[in-house]
């Protein structure tokens, strides 16, 4: 399982990517490894506005479908395209294939998540 | 606390991933669940389908009693044949839907669903008042192993001096030994395809199971098992069948025998087919990205007209289509509704319930 550093994370299993103004958001290795094959990904429209907690989207299995939470407030400015023609991108490489890029309300949101030690405790032990 | 079947280790050692299912921990998938469909559709994979209940149905009038309990013609029944049918309440709802093996004369074995078998063995204690039966709960100890596919015939006469070939589609056999042990087997199965279903004695069943991997059955969890009997176009209880939704409306009707002199629920079901049906089952294809789910509504210029009962996007066709309930107006071929997901209107295509062709030895 990874947790690599530079992504921030949710409990909801997303991880926030800060680069300059504007940020990617995407599902962790543990999110992906717990869906199993990824078959289809559900992206929202471009512009639209969420806040943090709101569900933007979801990732489906064959078996299940698994909603996408914003782990911080923003605009929605671009979507990766490419998972709508190959979604087990995500199982490939779940930080390299971003699902949305975003303008953020409020940076500051980003501080609450967790960092990649924290996340992965939580993972662990659920705390 | 849930139960283990006797074949729990055995899933482990394999890497099953174990869920809780109708109170047993049982593997929802082990290679993955395509990778194990697709075995199932070409070669031949294996699934522990022990937590299914099995009863026990004899004496002198068991023949009038399941004719009685229900809705397909028992009574039509000949020695080493199984039967599928749904036992109904008065209303017409389903209690649940089983397999009939006939054994020889006033000698029956029934199987039932797993999360059904307290409330049948209740439901069957008491439509047998007044009959001369016995009804004898064996679930506890019996194992169930389903082999299903293409080459299942092939790799379990590997292990068994009995010619399989003399066994035809819902045929059984009794005393059959595979590997040594002695096996009730029949050929039947939930996937579409040709396949055996195994029943043996708890302590036997590794050994089965072990020497049917060791032939080359892909081992297969439940989330395949769901997505071939769903491709296939048979009914799960709880989801196309239930105490709310009749065997007619979810197009089950050549299970049912109206003609029957009596059966529990005949009255109403005769009475809902001659009034017309409220509700229809239907297939559908989605024209728009997405997957269908159960419990997703569908919808006609804003109203809604029924629901999803089971949808997927289908391992064996790579489309997304499924199973709705829906307002008998509406359930005409060619027809378009949508399906709300998330929020969002899927546009979807009326088509054939039977979505693959079934591949059984008739």
């Amino acid at each position: 399982m990874k947790f690599p550093n530079g992504y921030s994370y949710s409990k909801d299993h997303e991880w926030v990517k800060v680069v300059g103004d504007y940020a990617y958001i995407g599902i962790s290795d543990f999110a992906q490894h717990s869906l199993g094959e990824i078959v289809f990904v559900d992206l929202p429209e471009v512009d639209t506005e969420f806040s943090a907690g709101d569900t933007f989207g979801a990732v489906e299995s064959v078996k299940a479908a698994s909603d996408l939470y914003m782990p911080i407030g923003g605009k929605v400015l671009e979507i990766n395209e490419a998972l709508s023609a190959e979604p087990g991108l995500l199982n490939t490489d779940s930080y390299e294939n971003w699902i949305v890029k975003i303008e953020m309300t409020d940076r500051a949101e980003v501080d609450a998540l967790l960092e990649p030690i924290q996340y992965e405790q939580f993972v662990n032990t659920g705390k | 606390m849930s139960k283990r079947t006797s074949l729990y280790e055995q899933h482990i050692a394999a890497g099953g991933k174990m869920v809780e299912y109708a109170g047993w921990e049982l593997p929802v998938q082990y290679a993955g669940l395509a990778v194990e469909h697709e075995a199932v559709r070409t070669t031949a994979g294996i699934f522990d389908v022990s937590h299914m209940g099995e009863a026990l149905v004899f004496g002198p009038e068991s023949e009038e009693f399941l004719n009685y309990l229900l809705t397909n013609a028992v009574d039509k029944l000949e020695d080493n044949k199984v039967l599928y049918s749904l036992m109904c309440y008065p209303d017409g709802g389903v209690v649940d839907d089983l397999l009939v093996y006939r054994f020889v004369e006033r000698e029956y074995f029934l199987v039932i669903n797993a999360a059904n078998i307290a409330k049948d063995l209740a439901w069957m204690t008491e439509q047998a008042t007044g009959f001369a039966v016995q009804i004898v709960d064996v679930s506890s100890e019996t194992s169930e192993i389903a082999l299903q596919g293409p080459d299942a015939e092939r790799l379990l006469q590997q292990w068994t001096k009995f010619d399989l070939n003399e066994l035809k589609f819902f045929e059984c056999a009794r005393e059959v030994e595979i590997v040594g042990c002695k096996c009730l087997i029949s050929r039947t199965g939930y996937t579409g395809e040709d396949g055996f279903e195994i029943y043996t004695a708890n302590d036997y069943v590794a050994q089965i199971w072990q020497a049917l991997i060791a032939a080359g059955a892909q081992p297969c969890g439940l989330g395949c098992r769901d997505t071939l009997r769903f491709e296939a176009g048979l009914p799960l209880y709880g989801y196309e069948i239930s105490a709310n939704i009749s065997p007619l409306e979810a197009g089950l009707g050549m299970f049912v025998r109206l003609e029957k002199p009596d059966f529990v629920g005949k009255q109403a079901l005769l009475a809902a087919k001659e009034q017309g049906l409220a509700r229809k089952t239907v297939g559908f294809e989605l024209l728009d990205k997405g997957i269908p789910r159960h419990g997703y509504e569908v919808q006609i210029e804003g109203k809604t007209i029924g629901t999803v009962t089971t949808g997927y996007l289908s391992p064996t066709l790579k489309k997304s289509i499924g199973l709705a309930l829906i307002d008998s107006d509406y359930a005409k071929p060619d027809g378009e509704f949508a399906v709300l997901m998330r929020g969002k209107l899927l546009r979807a295509k009326i088509i054939s319930r039977q979505f693959i062709k079934k591949n059984y030895k008739k």
